[in-house]
């Protein structure tokens, strides 16, 4: 009976709030709605209604999922400080991050699902999967571990929270140990996924994985940091301004890493200047009159070093406002280079010198903004759930119960 | 209920918001629940080869044979493209076309050929290559032409990467794919060095009195949105008996393409292997096509 008790308190409890937050979710939704029905439409036509063509075979749903999988491998930035060090301010959101990684994680499925060309034959994979040839089946089996890892984190310390104890250790450190060098696997298994291509010069350098982690170091943390902060203004969750501040000097080593890496690339490109520098070239500069990825290279390159230099800082990263700017042009900086700016790149020019310009068409825009929408209307009934449980209001026991326990402390 | 029928009925449910009512008959399910082509047994392939015969009955209005012929012994085919000949004509790509039942709206081709200027670089950096040259004449002075196509590698990169094993290499050396298993996911396209996996972006679709009736399950047989396809070397061609020449091969009207057995050391293809001079595309990949460009002049 306490369970559907539990169900019917956690049900009256998602169902009240301010109205801002029904008018967020329900433009949330109307975004999934509008998704759906750009994906019927491209169930029923093919993907020719996308842009994506022979020469570009993979485009916006993949760069998404490519820029998603770094978030979710990002949550390692908070548990490590909280579990391995115990550095109390993120002990206390860890459990945030590990939703984030949960909700990215879901979306990555759902963009890889909407880029099938037969999505319903899918349970293929799992009849005759090429294991360990394809690193596509290495992708699908990390991800779904890592899925699966940080649920049980999050459900279990849920769980003890509403039976009002305190979760035990020695079952989270199994978890936790496995769950940081899964996040890495997660990341660096992503990058295989292109590394392992001979045919693609810009993909096939040895530097793409450390490169795709450094990189995941800034992007998902600066997303963190963004959600936590307004996260605690509409609820009443505290995070505190030591956890959020440390988030920012641990963006700043990684973003360092991560320029210099890009550097080390560009100088070996350049320098050299062997047939391989066209990919680089396209972005940088147009390749033979054809200057579509320019603009994009340049805004991901220039709020890079900006938010580096502000995160630097720490006269300027402590102060909000800069933070916030700064985590703001990381997340775009990051979201163009690992997306858009390094899944099309690998196709242009093509194995045979072709051209195409690609940029996504309206039914991939709307579908990815309604898997986007899709992850912030999971992650605020995530936390619409999670924060009442963890402060003790929403729980398996009955008021009388509660009461008693709250005197006794 | 046994399994299948219960999986069946299952699907049903869930498919049936997916799919457009009409196609809800049973053949639809077979196809859906139908195994990967090389775990098929002989009376399993008989009863799939069946069910399509019926299928392309009903949309084509046109009997067309599906034949499902397995790699002949002793046999492992080689391919060759004589450089100093080819005069860039695009014969081949029609003819292809026509005999494999490539999609025509949107279209489909496996082969290109890329045009160079005398002089230009190519080989190894192929950016100056022009795949839309459209000439009133060819073959257009200053220019000479290389085709490329599947070249059929003996270590493809395109089976490495597929998560399905829906595309695999036969014993006589043909990469196939099981369109029925495709998923569609392209990861092969991104793999392919020689640009030779497309993809059916929209519904294939050929006009009826083109329809080539005489067809093989992983070869011309008409194709699925959302798979992928490719050269086979006219695998409903070549594994006949007698073997028959790929259509490229046969329409080429200087014979600058040559096809045989690699294993025989009396065919042509392994003569010229061995009297001209022979390169084989991106070389430094370790693919190992199967595939020689060769120049008899
Ligand atoms: S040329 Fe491409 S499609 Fe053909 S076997 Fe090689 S990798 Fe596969
Ligand atoms: S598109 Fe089809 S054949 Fe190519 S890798 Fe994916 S499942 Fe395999």
């Amino acid at each position: 009976m306490t369970i559907l008790r539990f169900s019917k308190d956690l049900f009256k409890h998602i169902t009240t709030g301010k109205r801002a937050y029904f008018i967020w979710l329900g433009v949330l939704a109307v975004v999934m709605l509008n998704a759906l029905i750009s994906y019927i439409n491209q169930l029923t036509h093919g993907l020719i209604v996308t842009n994506m063509r022979d020469q570009v075979s993979w485009g916006f749903y993949i760069a998404n999922f490519t820029f998603l999988v770094g978030v979710a491998a990002a949550a390692v930035i908070l548990v490590i400080p909280s579990y391995v060090y115990h550095f109390k301010p993120i002990k206390e959101i860890v459990l945030f991050g590990e939703m984030v990684a949960v909700t990215a994680v879901l979306m990555c499925l759902l963009f890889v699902v909407v880029d099938l060309g037969k999505p319903l034959a899918s349970w293929h994979l799992f009849v005759t999967p090429n294991f360990p040839s394809s690193i596509l089946m290495w992708d699908v089996i990390v991800l779904n571990g890592y899925l699966i890892l940080n649920s049980l984190a999050v459900i279990y310390v849920l769980y003890c929270a509403a039976n009002g104890r305190e979760y035990k250790m020695y079952i989270m450190w199994p978890l936790v140990l496995i769950s940081i060098p899964w996040a890495f696997s997660i990341h660096t298994v992503t990058a295989f996924l292109y590394n392992g291509l001979s045919s693609r010069p810009f993909w096939n350098a040895s530097i793409i994985a450390p490169r795709f982690i450094a990189s995941a170091m800034c992007s998902g943390p600066a997303l963190m940091i963004l959600v936590f902060q307004i996260a605690r203004k509409v609820s009443d969750i505290e995070v505190n301004d030591k956890a959020i501040f440390k988030i920012a000097e641990l963006i700043a080593y990684a973003m360092g890493v991560n320029l210099f890496l890009y550097g080390a690339e560009i100088f070996k490109e350049f320098y050299s200047m062997s047939i391989h520098v066209a990919p680089l070239e396209y972005m940088f500069h147009g390749l033979k009159g054809h200057t579509l990825l320019v603009p994009f290279t340049w805004t991901a390159l220039v709020f890079n070093l900006i938010a580096f230099v502000v995160l630097l800082s720490p006269g300027l990263r402590n102060r909000f406002l800069y933070l916030n700017i700064a985590c703001v042009l990381v997340f775009i900086g990051v979201y163009i280079e690992k997306g858009m700016g390094f899944v099309i790149p690998g196709f242009v020019p093509d194995t045979l010198g072709e051209i195409y310009d690609y940029l996504p068409s309206y039914t991939e825009i709307s579908v990815s903004a309604g898997i986007w929408a899709f992850g912030a209307f999971f992650y605020t009934l995530l936390l619409k759930t999670a924060i009442p449980i963890y402060k003790g209001e929403l729980s398996f026991l009955s008021h009388n119960m509660r009461r008693n326990l709250k005197e006794s402390h | 209920m046994n399994r299948r029928g219960f999986l069946k009925s299952a699907a049903l449910g869930v498919g049936g918001i997916l799919l457009p009512a009409k196609d809800s008959d049973a053949s639809v399910w077979e196809a859906f629940f139908q195994k990967h082509f090389r775990e098929m047994n002989d009376k399993e392939k008989k009863d799939v080869v069946a069910r399509l015969e019926i299928e392309y009955m009903q949309k084509y209005k046109k009997r067309i044979t599906v034949k499902s012929t397995p790699a002949l012994p002793n046999v492992l085919y080689g391919y060759g493209l004589d450089l100093s000949r080819c005069i860039g004509c695009r014969r081949c790509v029609y003819a292809c076309v026509t005999e494999n039942n490539q999609s025509r709206k949107p279209q489909i081709h496996y082969i290109t050929v890329l045009q160079f200027k005398q002089g230009e670089k190519w080989v190894s950096d192929l950016e100056e290559a022009k795949k839309y040259y459209n000439a009133e004449e060819v073959p257009e002075a200053g220019h000479f032409y290389m085709p490329v196509q599947c070249q059929q590698c003996e270590r493809p990169p395109c089976v490495k990467v597929c998560p399905t094993q829906a595309t695999w290499k036969e014993p006589d050396g043909i990469v196939v794919v099981d369109y029925n298993w495709c998923i569609g996911c392209r990861y092969c396209m991104a793999a392919c060095p020689y640009g030779a996996r497309k993809f059916n972006w929209g519904e294939p679709e050929i006009p009826l009195d083109e329809i080539n009736t005489e067809t093989h399950y992983l070869g011309n047989r008409p194709r699925l949105r959302g798979a992928v396809e490719k050269c086979t070397f006219c695998v409903q061609r070549v594994r006949e008996n007698p073997g028959r020449y790929p259509a490229c091969v046969e329409i080429c009207p200087v014979g600058a393409r040559k096809f045989g057995n690699l294993l025989d050391p009396n065919s042509e293809i392994r003569t010229l292997i061995e009297t001209k001079r022979v390169f084989r595309l991106k070389e430094e990949l370790n693919t190992q096509p199967k595939f020689y460009y060769f120049f008899s002049l």
